[in-house]
Formats: structure tokens, C-alpha cells, sequence
């Protein structure tokens, strides 16, 4: 019966674990519905992007209140959560703190007192979060992609960590001989008296808080899959792969070149049979149209996306009161794969066709005309997220595969085919501004 | 205009077996839109005042398909820049210079791919480069004192992050430069970009353009300056929506620099 509670740890954390692996395997096969993308170029500056913009917060910092709480909630994060490793091993080997019997008294009392401060800043700055997305009401907070799941997850997350940082302060304070030690007790000092002095109740409310602390780790942990909080992992990943490229270039179908070359070669036999090994046909379509036919680091930026709002509210569409949001057309993608993934889920590794797709179902065609490629949402995106690169894959769906533009966009598309430019002017006159 | 420009073209250049230093891409805008026009033959006064040996491709340029793209017609696109390509390779150009941010972006970024390498610069960054050679220097104090904001264009600015060299040139006509809230990275978009230019906007409380304006009408300017045939349409407009255009004009680079 001894070793009951270190069993209870274990099959607590192996299950806490596992499921979270269940679920990130599960992640990864998602996204790997996409479009293969080759990203093999620039390792050293793709590092130097995770270490600057998802290690060193640099975008984040940008928006000065949000980004430097934000830096808080993330350095304590990180920071508190090397207490989880103790946790662990207490937890397993049934030791208690074993933190003191490693290192000098002074230097785990250092640590500690340092988390105890970086829990009360955590708390304040979550605090200060609540208080943006519930009291002052920004609105970037308030779009209607927002209402429902995404306002309340939001929340959630700000009451796991208000939580979470209570248990530790809480687990410290009636911890005896830890306050015994009079190191490192800097906050939890002052919260001792409010659970009185005796023993056995101090030593039950310490265990307590002990195990509901790794339990709601564990939970977190869990929860980030269905929750907008996967940047906290994602976001390294995410900036790793984001563009190296400048903002403006975008990528040049391979496919249409393809085309393109073989209506050019005036040696070229339309009739001809392909070459023996020749690579297939093209693919089955221009653009995309749903989740599948995009590529697998767009599919990423979905899961990546935080749903903070930068994006869209400097959206030049979105501030004058279009549809468009560049925030909805990710929370869409992530949507409509999930969506994809349950449905693969259910039908023992195989898509069945739903009838439904990204384009339409979520993503309406007034959106997706409304964007003026500005680039905008990309240079806001504090974790390399890319909408244009969708928005733009799905324009050339809509135009090449359905021709469904704008008649005006026809008409400009029509006049360029003719004579060279978008206006119906004689290319011979391409000159007569020298002599007006 | 008065004075007679030069504006030989490539094929004039192949003839006498000359190359320029640099082709002259004019863009669709820059060749047909009235307003653009000006921007070019401005530009061109530049080049001439500072003896830049510079041709046009005149009739053989084509649209640099663009606005196809970024409207997802992929296949107009690389229609038309493999025919460009075709025309630049042949003519063995080296180095563009255009007063088109679109085009600028284009023929730099994404042309290469598709067999056209060419040294791209805009042409306020060439105009900041005539001015460090020595090659061209500003008497006139057409607008020393004036206040002038610089709009960014997207594809100059956040597209190719391109912000100091227009502002540098700026700066040397002695205006008083004021910086919009929104500038630089988080300049906002004029409204033309994407292919917005040739449709009407989706339906909203206003118009891009119109929310620009007031960005610009903050800084109390007399002058908006632009360097891009697109975005001057569109602050040009906005504008008259206000009702400024006694007051403000909207003016490129290349023009402030002609005038100076």
C-alpha cells in the first residue's frame, strides 16, 4: 500500500501523456493531408526566425501592452514549469522536494522565491488579459468569428492558468518544512497564515494542491488540442517554416508552367503521348478548394493560429467594414480539417466525401474578393502565419477551375490577353505618351 | 510638355548595337492611364537631366501579369511572363528600373523562376542613386519647408520592405516630412492592390482609399507623396472625396524630384 500513491502518479501521467500524443499523432496526420511543400532552403535563417520571432517574442513586442504582458505569461510559463520536473520525480520516487537534496539550499530557495514572484506576475498579467477580453471589451476580441467556442476558450485558458498558479502558491504556503526553510518562501510567506497552523490540515491542503496541480497540467496539457492555445507548441514549428521569401513574391504553379511551356514550343505536339516515365498528369486541379489542396504548412498556420486578431485588425478590408477576415479564413481551415479528421476518424482511415469543402461552406467568394494582397495580416502575425497564401489559393481555384471572378476582373483579365494590358487600349499606342 | 523628351527604345539601341545602362519598364499604368503618364514623363526628365543612357521597350512591353496573379489567374500570368521574358532575354537586359511598385515586385520576385534573372529597382531607390553618384542634384527649393506624408505602397514597403529610399529622396528637396500613424510596416493599403483597382470594392461601411485619406489628412499635409501609379489613383480620389484638392495634392516622387 506504500507505493500506492507513486502508482496513481504514474498511470495518472502515463494516461496524461499518452492521450496528448494520441491526439498530436493525430494532429500530424492532419496536416499531412496537404499538399507536400519543400521547405529545405535557408535552415539558418528559418532557425534564426524561431529564435527570434518564437523564443525571443519579437513580433509579439510590436503591440506594447499586450506584447510585454504576453512576455510575462510566457516567461513564467517556461520558467515555472521546470517546477513540473521536480513534480515528477516526487511524484514517482514518492521523495518530497527532491529539488533540496540536489542542489544548495540557497540555490533551490533562489528558484523557488523566483517562480513564487513569476506566479503573482502570471496571475496579473492573466488577470489583465481578462480584463481586455471581458471588461474593456478591445475589439479585436469582439469579431463575430469570435462569438461562442473561441470567446470561451479564450477564457478558459485565462482561468486554467489563474487556477494553476494558485495551486503552486497554495502548495507552498502549506508546506511546512518548506516555510520551515524560510528560503524561497517570498510570496507563499505571506499566504501561510490564511490556512492557520495546524498540522494535519496544512499537510492535507498542501497534497492536495500538489496533486491537483500535476492533475491540471495534465488536463492543460490535454486541452491545448482542442483549444486556440496549440501556438504555445506550435508557434516554434510554425516560424520555422514560415516564408524566407520577401512578403511580396508568391509562389509560381509548377503546373501551369508545365502548360504554359508546352503552348509556347512552337515544336510542341499537343496530341503527343506522354514520354515513357513521364511524370502523371497534372493534378486534378488549379488552386483549392478545400483543406486537401492546400499545402501542409498552410494546414500548420491553422493549428498554429492563436486567433489574437492582429491580423485582422489591420486588415485594410476588415477596417472598412468588409467581410474579410484574415483571423475567420484560419479559424475556417482549422475548422473544416478537423472536421476533415473526425471524418476519417469515423470512417476507419478513409475520407468520405461530405459533400462539403472549405470554399463555400466556410469560406464565402465575397471574402475571398475583398483582399487586397496587401500583405497586411502577414507583417502582423506574431507566429508566421500566412491567410493571403490561402486567400490567394482559393482565388485561383475560383478563377481557373470555375471562372468564376468578378465580371469586372474578366473584363481586365480579357484586355490583358488581347493587347497587354488591363485597360482596352492598342498595344501599338503603348508609347504615345512620349509625344502627348 | 514643353521640352522635348528622349525616350529611345530597345530596339533602337540593338540597331546602333548599343546596350543602356538600364531598361525603363513603364508598366500598363505608366503607359496608358493619364495620370500615371505624368509620372512617367517625369521620371524620364529625371533620367535625361542626369544623362542616364536608359531605353523603353516601347511597343514590345507587355503586361507584366500581375494583377492576373494576384486576381489567381496563374495561367495569364505566366502567359505574359514568359513572353516578357522572352523579349528581355533576348535584348540581354541586366537591369530594370520601373515606377511601378506592382511591376517592381513582379519582374524581381517572381519572374526568375520562370527563366527572367534581372537586377530590379524601383524608382525611387534609382533616384536615391543618382543622388549618391553625384549624377543628379536638387538646385530648386520648389519645396523646402512644405509639409509632405509618404504613403507607402504595399508592394515598395511591406512587400520588398523598400521604406528608406523614398523617404531619403524625399528628403533631399528640403520638405518637412510627416509620418502618417500607420507607416512603414503598418502602412495601410491604399485599396488598389489584389486587383481591388479594376472592380468595385465588396459591400462596406466605406472605402479603403477614404480610410487612407484620413490617415493622411492627420498629419496636416500639403502634399501626399506616393510612389506608385496605383496608390496616387487612389489617395488622388480620396482626396476629392474629402473635398481637399484645392488644398492637397497627391504627388509621386519621381514628379516632386522633376519639380525640384
Amino acid at each position: 500500500m506504500e507505493y500506492l500513491p507513486n502508482i496513481l502518479f504514474a498511470i495518472i501521467l502515463v494516461l496524461g501523456i499518452g492521450y496528448f500524443a494520441r491526439n498530436i499523432k493525430k494532429l500530424i496526420r492532419n496536416i499531412k493531408l496537404g499538399q507536400e511543400v519543400d521547405a529545405s532552403d535557408n535552415k539558418s535563417l528559418r532557425w534564426k526566425n524561431v529564435i527570434n520571432i518564437a523564443l525571443g517574442q519579437s513580433k509579439m513586442v510590436k503591440r506594447p501592452v499586450s506584447g510585454f504582458l504576453h512576455v510575462i505569461v510566457y516567461v513564467g510559463f517556461i520558467i515555472i514549469n521546470i517546477e513540473v520536473l521536480e513534480i515528477i520525480i516526487d511524484g514517482l520516487f514518492g521523495t518530497h522536494r527532491i529539488g533540496l537534496k540536489l542542489l544548495p539550499e540557497s540555490v533551490y530557495g533562489f528558484l523557488i522565491g523566483a517562480f513564487e514572484i513569476l506566479a503573482v506576475l502570471v496571475l496579473v498579467s492573466v488577470i489583465a488579459f481578462w480584463i481586455r477580453r471581458n471588461v474593456i471589451k478591445l475589439k479585436r476580441f469582439l469579431s463575430s468569428e469570435m462569438k461562442g467556442w473561441p470567446k470561451s476558450d479564450g477564457n478558459i485558458i485565462l482561468y486554467f492558468e489563474v487556477v494553476l498558479m494558485c495551486l503552486f502558491l497554495v502548495m507552498n504556503a502549506t508546506d511546512t518544512s518548506f516555510q520551515n526553510l524560510g528560503h524561497g518562501n517570498v510570496i507563499s510567506q505571506f499566504i501561510a497564515p490564511w490556512f492557520g497552523d495546524n498540522p494535519d490540515t496544512l499537510h492535507m491542503i498542501e497534497r492536495t494542491a500538489w496533486w491537483l496541480h500535476i492533475v491540471g497540467i495534465l488536463i492543460f496539457l490535454n486541452y491545448l488540442y482542442f483549444s486556440k492555445h496549440l501556438h504555445i507548441l506550435l508557434a516554434f514549428p510554425n516560424t520555422y517554416y514560415g516564408s524566407v521569401e520577401p512578403k511580396g513574391k508568391l509562389n509560381n504553379l509548377e503546373a501551369v508552367t508545365n502548360e504554359v511551356k508546352l503552348m509556347m514550343d512552337p515544336n510542341a505536339d499537343p496530341f503527343a503521348a506522354p514520354a515513357e516515365g513521364a511524370e502523371e498528369e497534372a493534378p486534378a486541379k488549379f488552386g483549392a478548394s478545400d483543406v486537401m489542396d492546400l499545402n501542409q504548412i498552410q494546414l500548420l498556420n491553422a493549428y498554429t493560429c492563436t486567433e489574437c486578431g492582429r491580423c485582422t485588425s489591420a486588415c485594410p478590408a476588415n477596417l472598412t467594414g468588409k467581410k474579410l477576415s484574415p483571423r475567420k479564413i484560419m479559424m475556417d481551415t482549422r475548422d473544416r480539417l478537423e472536421e476533415v479528421g473526425k471524418n476519417i476518424d469515423a470512417n476507419k482511415g478513409e475520407f468520405k466525401d461530405d459533400g462539403k469543402q472549405l470554399l463555400g461552406d466556410y469560406i464565402t467568394n465575397e471574402e475571398l474578393w475583398a483582399c487586397t494582397t496587401c500583405n497586411a495580416c502577414v507583417e502582423e502575425c506574431p507566429v508566421s502565419i500566412n491567410p493571403l497564401s490561402i486567400i490567394l489559393e482559393m482565388r485561383r481555384y475560383l478563377v481557373m477551375e470555375q471562372s468564376a471572378a468578378p465580371m469586372e476582373l474578366n473584363n481586365m483579365m480579357t484586355n490583358i490577353e488581347n493587347n497587354g494590358a488591363p485597360w482596352p487600349y492598342n498595344q501599338m499606342d503603348r508609347l504615345n505618351w512620349k509625344d502627348e | 510638355m514643353s521640352e522635348q523628351l528622349k525616350v529611345p527604345t530597345m530596339a533602337e539601341f540593338m540597331a546602333e548595337g548599343k546596350q543602356p545602362e538600364i531598361l525603363f519598364w513603364v508598366g500598363s499604368a505608366g503607359s496608358y492611364d493619364d495620370r500615371a503618364k505624368k509620372i512617367t514623363k517625369a521620371f524620364v526628365k529625371i533620367l535625361n537631366k542626369a544623362n542616364v543612357d536608359f531605353a523603353v521597350l516601347g511597343t514590345e512591353e507587355s503586361n507584366t501579369g500581375d494583377v492576373a496573379k494576384r486576381a489567381g489567374n496563374e495561367f495569364l500570368f505566366q502567359m505574359q511572363a514568359v513572353m516578357n521574358i522572352e523579349v528581355l532575354n533576348a535584348y540581354e537586359i541586366k537591369r530594370i528600373v520601373t515606377c511601378d511598385p506592382h511591376s517592381f515586385n513582379c519582374l524581381k520576385n517572381e519572374y526568375p523562376s520562370l527563366g527572367g534573372n534581372y537586377d530590379v529597382v524601383h524608382h525611387t531607390q534609382y533616384i536615391k542613386e543618382l543622388m549618391s553618384s553625384g549624377r543628379l542634384t536638387i538646385e530648386g527649393d520648389t519645396y523646402k519647408g512644405k509639409r509632405i506624408t509618404f504613403h507607402d505602397p504595399c508592394y515598395l514597403g511591406r512587400a520588398n520592405s523598400v521604406y528608406d529610399a523614398p523617404r531619403d529622396v524625399l528628403k533631399k528637396t528640403n520638405a518637412t516630412l510627416v509620418e502618417m500613424k500607420r507607416h512603414k510596416g503598418t502602412a495601410l493599403c491604399c485599396g488598389a492592390g489584389g486587383a481591388q483597382m479594376f472592380k468595385e470594392p465588396e459591400k462596406g461601411d466605406m472605402d479603403i482609399n477614404v480610410l487612407r485619406t484620413q490617415d493622411a489628412l492627420e498629419t496636416k499635409p500639403e502634399i501626399i507623396a506616393t510612389g506608385c501609379p496605383y496608390c496616387n489613383t487612389m489617395m488622388t480620389d480620396g482626396i476629392k472625396t474629402k473635398e481637399k484638392e484645392s488644398e492637397i495634392s497627391v504627388m509621386d516622387i519621381a514628379e516632386l524630384i522633376a519639380n525640384s
